[in-house]
């Protein structure tokens, strides 16, 4: 929560709110890694790459 | 208030903290992990500072990050934007690590200060300065300078590589900046590269090579005008661009297109530990040269924004003592002052002023010294030297007996009270030798450093003696000033390739000059370090020459010696004779047998 909150702090200051959809793609991903590395949904990322 | 100012993650981590408007302890985390340049959060620096103000987790009021990473990563997605689609492998390389912990900053550092103890942050306040901000009030708060302005010189921070600021009273206004790709710092250490140096950390030899090259040589004045005309737009109100058609720092991993650079200047990009040839050490001249102009067109820009008479130096490239000098030299300011700490380690102690004189408005006058990491006292010394099973002797006078020993043409290791802050050893961790000796040069690079053959060292010399040695005005105590030596001590500059110029310097004072007679000078003031301007002061009335070979207490490849350990293995495992810690004595020949370590790494 704490990140969220500095986050939309840092964009609305900056007023750079593009970089949104960028950075939740990329802690999509970045979770979908470290979630695949360790479970079963390691076939979903297979699929989706 | 409790201040804790703490730089790193990227290179040269550090902590440095403030009570009550004082600095009372400041160090760098490579001391400690013995790692060059540790990146890594600075927990042992923290602890160090805490221990040594006898302070606990829960009393600090407010801790401060050198960087804002939500303004980095920022610049990493729009820079790589910018060239898409080239830069896709280096933005796939370099997301990992900011996706699992960077972009989450502020969790990643409360979890490491969970490691340390307990702390609150309900009351504490977890805050972070601007890169650039940091440097300057580095430098600034503590030049005691009540207007001063401020230029900013690295690789890069956030977004700015370059920035003006004036500096009034408690506050620091931002000027002008240059933004990322284009950075003095970065063209410099795509020279180190392409000179075959570590990007990072070999920026200092690329300095020193440049003084064997040869100025009016066509072939200097060719590689000038390629550089100013391919490499990188000087423009007349200060500012500069890269010609990016020429650099790979932000599309690869590499600083620069080396079959473009080997075109432009015809001659291929030197291997680490290859052979120095005379168009490398002219190639190493051509951007020194462009360097100063860049940085002295900065410094023209700065006079005319501000109007100020003194000037403050902060970052990476403010280490270039060869430029600092010749900006004392311009007299464009009345007053130069450069932190030791210049580089990124320095920007903990600048996020602690930031938040001391910015944040909380706290007026109080700061006192300044580099000497602001680890002691030991005698008793932790001898016990240490006991468990080694060293053969020593306790001195009532050190800096009479050590005087001696350098009379006597030793190399003497010389550790004394607190550690230095910053790259620069100032009498308290360092190798002492006799400047007049012709030979000290290669026995102390070849045999104790073992680096290399064409660097040069630094003399420390009494304040008062200075300008009997040097064409010097004023002190410089942090040894960030190049100055030259009086003609009357030099003779005609000698030319000929690297090796000749080397082993026929025409100077009384061989050790410590450079090729071109110059001395990167430290003046030693009888009130900052008391021990190591008696031991000059015993040295000079030996011999008549009130000054010291000076260079960090370390082997390549290593952080300067933190603890008595360090000093000891260090001392062993090179070819130095006579090493002096606190009170204590110890000679290499009656030293019991040490087994060596691994293979010297490159740096």
């Amino acid at each position: 929560m704490e990140f969220l909150r500095d986050f939309l702090d840092f964009m609305r200051s900056r007023k750079k709110y593009w970089l949104a959809p960028i950075v939740i793609f990329l802690i999509i991903i970045g979770f979908l890694f470290v979630f695949a590395s360790s479970s079963a949904a390691g076939s979903l990322v297979y699929t989706l790459f | 208030m409790i201040i804790l100012g703490l730089s790193g993650l990227y290179h040269d981590s550090a902590a440095a903290l403030i009570i009550n408007g004082k600095i009372i302890a400041a160090a760098q985390e490579e001391r400690f992990s013995r790692i060059k340049y540790d990146n890594k959060f600075p927990k042992h620096a923290i602890q160090f500072c805490l221990k040594n103000a006898n302070v606990s987790l829960s009393q600090i009021d407010a801790v401060c990050f050198y960087d804002k990473p939500f303004i980095k990563f920022e610049r990493i997605i729009e820079s790589h934007i910018a060239i898409v689609p080239r830069g896709l492998l280096s933005f796939i390389s370099s997301m990992p690590i900011w996706i699992k912990e960077k972009i989450f900053f502020k969790k990643l550092i409360k979890e490491k200060f969970r490691e340390l103890g307990k702390i609150d942050w309900q009351k504490t306040k977890l805050l972070f300065s601007e890169h650039h901000l940091s440097h300057a009030a580095s430098s600034y708060f503590v030049s005691n300078f009540s207007e001063s302005a401020i230029i900013v010189l690295d690789g890069v921070g956030e977004w700015a590589t370059t920035s003006i600021f004036h500096g009034v009273e408690n506050n620091i206004e931002v000027k002008k900046e240059i933004h990322f790709p284009h950075s003095i710092g970065l063209l410099y250490s795509a020279f180190t590269y392409y000179l075959g140096f570590k990007v990072n950390s070999g920026e200092y030899k690329l300095m020193g090579l440049a003084p064997y090259g040869n100025i009016d040589s066509p072939e200097t004045q060719l590689f000038i005008k390629k550089i100013k005309t391919d490499l990188v737009w000087i423009k007349s109100d200060g500012s500069y661009q890269l010609n990016m058609d020429y650099y790979k720092f932000v599309s690869g991993n590499r600083m620069c297109k080396e079959k473009k650079w080997e075109r432009l200047f015809n001659l291929k990009k030197r291997f680490p530990d290859s052979k120095i040839n005379q168009s490398h050490c002219n190639l190493a001249m051509a951007i020194q040269e462009v360097t100063k102009e860049l940085i002295i067109n900065l410094a023209r820009e700065a006079k005319r924004i501000t109007n100020s008479n003194s000037l403050c130096l902060a970052g990476g490239v403010a280490l270039n003592c060869v430029v600092n000098g010749e900006l004392e030299r311009l007299e464009i300011f009345d007053n130069i002052f450069v932190q030791p700490a210049s580089g990124d380690a320095g920007g903990a102690l600048g996020a602690a002023l930031v938040t001391d004189k910015i944040y909380f408005k706290l007026f109080s006058k700061i006192t300044f010294s580099p000497y602001l990491g680890p002691e030991f006292s005698n008793e932790y010394i001898e016990s240490t030297l006991k468990k080694l099973g060293a053969n020593y002797e306790k001195s009532k006078d050190v800096t009479k007996l050590a005087a001696k020993e350098i009379y006597n043409q030793k190399v003497v290791g010389w550790f004394q009270g607190k550690s230095e802050f910053g790259p620069r050893a100032l009498g308290n961790r360092s190798i002492l030798g006799d400047p007049r000796s012709k030979t000290m040069q290669s026995k102390i690079n070849l045999k104790i450093k073992f680096r290399e053959d064409f660097r040069p060292f630094a003399p420390s010399v009494l304040k008062e003696y200075a300008s009997s040695y040097f064409k010097i005005k004023k002190e410089s105590p942090f040894m960030l000033f190049v100055y030259p030596l009086l003609d009357q001590l030099t003779g005609s500059r000698i030319i000929g390739d690297i090796d000749f110029q080397l082993k026929n310097k025409n100077c009384v004072y061989p050790s410590i000059t450079h090729v071109d007679n110059s001395a990167r000078v430290q003046t030693v003031d009888s009130n900052d370090n008391p021990s190591f301007y008696k031991l000059i002061h015993e040295f000079g009335n030996l011999s008549n020459c009130y000054m010291v070979v000076n260079t960090s207490f370390n082997v390549r490849g290593e952080p300067i010696v933190n603890s008595p350990f360090d000093a000891f293995r260090c001392f062993m495992e090179t070819e130095m004779d006579v090493l002096v810690i606190g009170d204590y004595v110890l000679k290499k020949e009656l030293q019991p047998k040490w087994t060596k370590r691994k293979k010297i790494e490159l740096d």
